[in-house]
Parts: C-alpha cells; sequence; structure tokens
C-alpha cells in the first residue's frame, strides 16, 4: 500500500522519545500532566481511516502473542464494516487480560502509562469509526486506568471490564465473550470477529501494548517508530523477563539479540541452560545465539510472542519444569473442545511420567503421537501452543530425555532410583 | 468450487455419528471425536471435502446430534 512519504496525515510536530525508552517515557505512575508533557497531546487531525496506511508503514504487529499485522486487523474491521447491510459501528476493545503467568508487562503499562493506552484504544477507534470501546483487564490493571479515565474528558465512551484471571481469558475470542457475554472462553472461529465479535458488530481486539504503540505512532510517524529494532521486526517491544535473578520488565528494539535481553535483565547467562520464549505456549530455546523475531529461520529466530522470556538456572531439569507447565496448560483448558480436554491431560500424564522416573522409551513416541492428534483441533490455539511447548522441551532437553530413559537425571544426582 | 466441512469443537460430543457417515474423511481420535484425514495447511478443524462426498457431508451436518458441523465454501478465522 502507499509508502509514507510528505503525504503522511499526521501532523509531526514533535521528536519522539529516542532510544528504546518509548512507552514508559512518561516515568511511573504518569497522569495526564506528565503524559502530556512527554507526547504531548493526541492530534486532532488526520488521526481517521488515513492511519491504516501509516500502522501498516510502520510495521507495526500485535504484541498480544500472534505478531498479526495490526493494520491488517484495523483494515479487515473498516472492510466489514462497509460491507454489512446496517453498517454497524465497530465495538473496539483494548486487550490486557494477560493471562500468562509468565508475562507482567500489560499490568505495568496499564498502572504506569494508562493514559498511552487509552490514546492508543481512541486512536483506534477514530480509524474504524468505532462505536463502544472497551478496555478489559484483570483487577490489577483497573485502578490506574480508571483513574486516567476521570482525569479525561474525550474518553466518556470508554468502558472497563474485569477480565478473570484464567490462562486463556485473553484470547481474542474469550474477550469478546467475555464482555458480551460473561464466561471468557473462546468461542468457535467459524466467523472472524472483524465480521461478527462482540453482538454480531465488527469488532476490533488490540492487546493493549500494540494500542499504545499506536498512540506513539499517531503522534510521531512510522519512519519515528521504525528507527528501532530491523526491517523484519521494526521498533521496539515490551519484554517481562524472569528467572533466578527475579523478575524484570524491560523494553528492548525489535530483533534483539537473546543474550542480550538476558545481560539485560542481569542474567549471569554462564548460569542458565535453557530459556523459555512466547511463554507457556512457546519454545525452549538453548543456547542463547538467537534473535527474537516474530518472523526469521526457527534455526536462528524465536518468536517472542507476548514478550516473554523465562532463564532456566542449570540446577533445575528441564524435563520437571515443563511437566510442571504442561499439568497447569492442561487444567486451564476450557474444557469446551474434546481434543483439548481429554488430549492435554494425556499429554501431560506422559510428560510426568517422563519427567519423574519413567523409563518406557515408547513415552517419547505417545507424546509426539498425542502432540499431532491434538493440534488443529480446538476452538482455539490453546492444543496448538501446548504442543509446541512439549515439542520444543523434547528437543532442547534431548540429552536429558536420555539421561531419564537410562534412569538418571543430570539435575538431580542421586535422588532418582 | 471445493467445499469445507467446519467442526465446532465448542459443540462436538465426540460420539462418532460423522466418522461413520464419512469414513474417507473422518477417523476417530482416541476418544472418539472427528480426526480429520487429510489436513488442508495444517487446518483440522475445516475439513477439505470434494465433490464426490458432498452428499454424505451434507447428509453428516443434517445429522449431527450437537449441530457441530457446517458446509462453506471457504474458510474464515483469525489466528488470534
Ligand atoms: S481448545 Fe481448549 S482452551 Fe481452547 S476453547 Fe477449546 S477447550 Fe477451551
Ligand atoms: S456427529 Fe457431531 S457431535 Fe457427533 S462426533 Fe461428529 S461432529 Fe461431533
Amino acid at each position: 500500500m502507499t509508502p509514507v512519504t510528505a503525504e503522511m496525515p499526521m501532523v509531526v510536530d514533535r521528536q519522539g522519545p529516542s532510544g528504546t525508552h518509548r512507552l514508559f517515557a512518561a516515568g511511573n505512575d504518569a497522569g495526564l500532566a506528565e503524559h502530556v508533557q512527554t507526547f504531548g497531546a493526541l492530534p486532532s487531525h488526520g488521526v481517521d481511516a488515513r492511519l491504516i496506511d501509516v500502522v501498516e508503514a510502520s510495521g507495526l504487529t500485535g504484541r498480544g502473542g500472534a505478531a498479526f499485522a495490526s493494520w491488517r486487523k484495523i483494515a479487515a474491521t473498516v472492510d466489514a464494516r462497509s460491507g454489512a447491510p446496517l453498517a454497524r459501528k465497530p465495538v473496539v476493545i483494548a486487550n490486557g487480560a494477560e493471562g500468562e503467568p509468565l508475562s507482567f508487562k500489560d499490568k505495568a503499562l496499564l498502572a504506569h502509562a494508562p493514559h498511552l493506552v487509552i490514546d492508543g484504544l481512541l486512536t483506534a477507534a477514530r480509524a474504524v469509526s468505532g462505536g463502544q470501546l472497551f478496555i478489559y483487564a484483570t483487577d490489577a490493571g483497573l485502578p490506574a486506568v480508571e483513574r486516567a479515565l476521570a482525569q479525561r474528558h474525550d474518553s466518556r465512551s470508554v468502558r472497563l471490564v474485569a477480565a478473570p484471571e484464567t490462562f486463556i481469558s485473553g484470547e481474542a475470542s474469550a474477550v469478546v465473550n467475555g464482555i458480551a457475554n460473561g464466561p471468557a472462553l473462546p468461542t468457535d472461529h467459524r466467523r472472524r470477529l472483524s465480521e461478527s465479535g462482540f453482538k454480531g458488530r465488527p469488532t476490533l481486539v488490540l492487546n493493549v501494548e500494540t494500542l499504545a504503540h499506536m498512540a506513539l505512532i499517531a503522534r510521531y510517524g512510522s519512519a519515528w517508530f521504525r528507527t528501532e529494532g530491523s526491517d523484519r521486526d521494526p521498533g521496539t517491544r515490551l519484554v517481562s523477563v524472569s528467572g533466578p535473578a527475579g523478575d524484570r520488565l524491560l523494553e528492548v528494539a525489535g530483533d534483539a539479540g537473546l543474550g542480550d535481553v538476558l545481560s539485560s535483565a542481569d542474567i549471569d547467562t554462564s548460569s542458565i541452560q535453557a530459556v523459555l520464549v512466547g511463554g507457556y505456549h512457546g519454545r525452549w530455546v538453548r543456547p542463547m545465539d538467537y534473535r527474537l523475531s516474530p518472523t526469521g529461520p526457527a534455526s536462528h529466530t524465536v518468536r517472542p510472542g507476548a514478550g516473554v522470556v523465562h532463564a532456566l538456572p542449570d540446577s533445575v531439569c528441564g524435563l520437571e519444569t515443563t511437566a510442571q507447565i504442561v499439568g497447569y496448560l492442561a487444567n486451564e483448558s476450557a474444557k469446551q473442545c474434546g481434543p483439548c480436554m481429554f488430549g492435554l491431560p494425556a499429554m501431560a500424564r506422559v510428560l510426568n511420567s517422563l519427567a519423574y522416573g519413567g523409563r518406557d522409551p515408547q513415552l517419547v513416541r505417545e507424546l509426539g503421537r498425542l502432540s499431532r492428534m491434538v493440534t488443529g483441533r480446538g476452538a482455539c490455539h490453546h492444543p496448538d501452543g501446548t504442543a509446541q511447548l512439549v515439542g520444543s522441551a523434547l528437543e532442547a532437553f534431548s540429552a536429558e530425555v536420555a539421561a531419564h530413559l537410562a534412569g538418571t537425571c543430570s539435575k538431580r544426582m542421586g535422588r532418582r532410583s | 468450487m471445493s467445499e469445507t466441512l467446519h467442526i465446532d469443537w465448542t459443540r462436538c460430543d465426540g460420539r462418532g455419528l460423522c466418522t461413520e457417515l464419512l469414513p474417507t474423511l473422518l477417523d476417530r481420535d482416541d476418544w472418539g471425536y472427528p480426526l480429520a484425514k487429510r489436513a488442508t495447511n495444517g487446518d483440522r478443524s475445516n475439513v477439505a471435502v470434494r465433490p464426490a462426498h458432498s452428499e454424505a457431508a451434507r447428509e453428516a451436518v443434517h445429522l449431527c446430534p450437537k449441530m457441530a458441523l457446517s458446509l462453506a465454501n471457504q474458510v474464515a478465522g483469525f489466528g488470534q
């Protein structure tokens, strides 16, 4: 589509923050005054459907996990609106549910930069001529947003909705279902949300961090956004880093090196045996010479998902850790879809057996068989994500698998028979 | 135009009536749920139906006690 040239619709009357310190540039607990002082007011001119071209030129992708091109989602919502017989106003939802236990960046963003998220929501709403607007977040995120909304006059149409603390509550159709009907369970994906979502209306669900980036792109343009990151992964992203040194929230350039991310979080990479990237639906990798990017060859890149990096210290068995995670994921299945409801507990049992003493070499084959069986067979990607995690664990911890099957575990010497 | 048989996993109860009506397209998995014998682009919730099986597929849609099946000419669905 249109490259951004001098024709750019935004009024760029000030410089955006330089470097990767963008989303929190207004400081901790930023109120409206600090927010406006740092970023300037949201431009009143040019923030409309023309924004779609600017977002496309920026290369912004969703920061909630799937890394879908944001402009496409917005454009699909606009198309659905003009195609609909009654031309019903689209619904726009800022998704801050963040059910992933290893992720805390959305909570931090809502707590410290709520005005940026609200700006982003208003920006997206203007791009699609939206009607009803929602911010959906767990209890931890709501008070700051409530205070922020009370400070401003341009956001009266925004409603806050509390999300339950479940793993799956942030899945886009679960978000729509939760707000419209109560239970935050995924629904069948026969129809796109952009065509028929909240109460049958065209619905746009965007992650809160995605919206915060859009609020800055609306102000400073796509070229500014691309001054950090790479062509395949422009801009910055928030990363929740966890591990032996505790939790650290970072904002890093797109396409960042995994080793650099760990060092920035003060993690001594020599004491780390593997890293889980992308969260519980993500991928274990070792060693550290990967780059975080939603696209690129799997041999050198690992998808950041919702920006989760979890470092596993040398002293811990990766198979045991993964077995615990898969047990959790099996429990968090919304138990609507057979293959997920039965398949995930079956996978958890087999992996548990492998992690805690089973020595039958068929266990590995059985995990592969079950993974193939559940993949692609749910209303949401919960089975697929779980299968991906298990597959990556078998690969990254192949030496441990061999040791376990031989009756030893390098991490738990003397404990196993 | 080729059709696809969409399985709504949130409705299906896995008793397997459809797998009996469409043995060329569907197997049963470990728990009785319909398992596409061939996946199109890894998608096993939207099963390609060749014209020869169109009639049987229509019957399955009609007879599924949970109204979990539907036929469409193309598939929608955002990844997320
Ligand atoms: S695939 Fe699993 S988690 Fe997703 S909707 Fe179905 S039962 Fe729920
Ligand atoms: S007939 Fe319907 S409910 Fe029964 S297994 Fe097939 S899709 Fe599921």
